[in-house]
């Protein structure tokens, strides 16, 4: 099979729902994500294995993963 | 085929959430990694899970911090008085038992102030499901303590150390008389989702105590560091999943609070009785 390149997922933020708790970026098992000052940014998009933990422990609806 | 087939990509579909809140309500007043907006991620993926239409529900709360959440939500909603959730609850159930109601009230709402119509809805049975958002603290009024607040914890009212015995809402749900009582964590998420589910399938009145975390009060006061370090430590390290506890050793489980369902049996339920008393003396006269 021809090596297609890794389809990777969209992490989408909401950086107006954001509050920068952080819980996220703690509990995210393969550290994709960091903090950038109060609000959440993607660091390592590769590591990400969909596993939608960020999302679901989100207390803001602020980010969800797509794709 | 002799090969194997592709293993597929995982393709990740995120719960849309907006499905039942209130766009123009939102962001949420909770502070930052408050627990609250966890519970209430669960609740709504448990709600969606039981296919009812979102017309059916009616989410009615007190007051306090956990109370705001039928603001966000796009059911039937009544945002009442501190301590009597339950009993408008009661009133809006027996005035048209088709609706599916669901109680969310704080620990200090249910459990002090609301004690007494606590006790009581258990003991009736009425088809109530209520979610007690365990914070062990009065959040909206500046972290007192609550009925739920550890001994030795520190508060605005308990500066040396709290030297009152917690309740146990699941113990006192039991012991008057709801046929469904069951607890969860904001960070056992998928697990709560799940309860929290099972509670609002079973007829009578159904209790899940939710333990989650107020960093703002609880956790500045006793020295936590983040909201993180709290669902670590009071939501994680102090609970044991029931199915789990039969194979621990008695010193793994002591000081932890079990979570899952933790009693669940059939009942007459309040509705159904008063409704068959009233066909039983229709058809009597
Ligand atoms: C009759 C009455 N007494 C007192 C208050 C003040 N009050 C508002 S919220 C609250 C406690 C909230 O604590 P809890 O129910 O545990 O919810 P949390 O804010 O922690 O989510 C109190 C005492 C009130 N609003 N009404
Ligand atoms: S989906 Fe999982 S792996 Fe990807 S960022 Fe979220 S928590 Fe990390
Ligand atoms: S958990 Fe949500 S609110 Fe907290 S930092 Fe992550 S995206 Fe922001
Ligand atoms: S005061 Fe506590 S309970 Fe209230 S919103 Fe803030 S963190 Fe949550």
């Amino acid at each position: 099979m021809a090596d297609a390149a890794k389809k990777l997922p969209n992490i989408v933020i909401n950086e107006k729902f954001c509050k920068g708790c952080s819980i996220c970026v703690d509990f995210c098992p393969t550290d994709v994500l960091e903090m950038k000052g109060t609000c959440v940014a993607v660091k390592n998009l590769e590591a990400c294995t969909r596993c939608q933990l960020c999302d679901l422990r989100c207390p803001d609806f602020a980010i969800q993963v797509f794709g | 085929m002799s090969v194997p087939a592709e293993k597929k990509e995982k393709v990740s579909v995120p719960f849309d959430y907006n499905k039942y809140l209130r766009p123009n309500k939102l962001p949420h007043i909770w502070c930052p990694g408050c627990g609250h907006g966890i519970v209430l991620k669960a609740m709504l993926r448990a709600i969606d899970k039981t296919g009812f239409d979102k017309n059916d529900i009616c989410v009615i709360s007190g007051i306090g911090c956990s109370s705001r959440t039928p603001g966000y939500v796009d059911f039937n909603t009544m945002h009442t008085l501190h301590g009597r959730a339950l009993s408008f609850a009661t009133g809006v159930k027996f005035a048209n038992p088709k609706l599916k109601v669901i109680v969310v009230t704080g620990d200090g709402d249910a459990l002090a102030i609301g004690g007494n119509h606590f006790i009581h809805t258990c003991r009736r049975n009425i088809d109530l499901t209520v979610l007690v958002f365990t914070n062990a603290t009065y959040g909206m009024t500046g972290g007192q303590y609550s009925p739920t607040t550890p001994m030795g914890s520190q508060a605005t009212t308990s500066r040396y150390g709290s030297i009152e015995p917690p309740f146990d809402a699941c113990e006192m749900a039991k012991a008057s008389g709801a046929s469904f009582v069951a607890r969860g964590t904001a960070y056992h998420t998928l697990e709560l989702e799940k309860t929290i589910h099972e509670a609002i399938m079973h007829k009578g009145t159904s209790v899940v105590d939710i333990i989650d975390a107020c960093p703002t009060y609880f956790g500045r006061a006793n020295k936590f560091k983040s909201a993180t370090h709290m669902m670590e430590v009071i939501e994680k390290d102090n609970t044991v999943n029931v199915k789990q506890a039969d194979k621990l050793p008695p010193e793994k489980l002591e000081g932890k609070f079990l979570r899952g369902v933790l009693h669940k049996i059939e009942k007459p339920e309040y509705c159904e009785q008063y409704e068959s008393i009233v066909m039983e003396k229709a058809k009597a006269k």
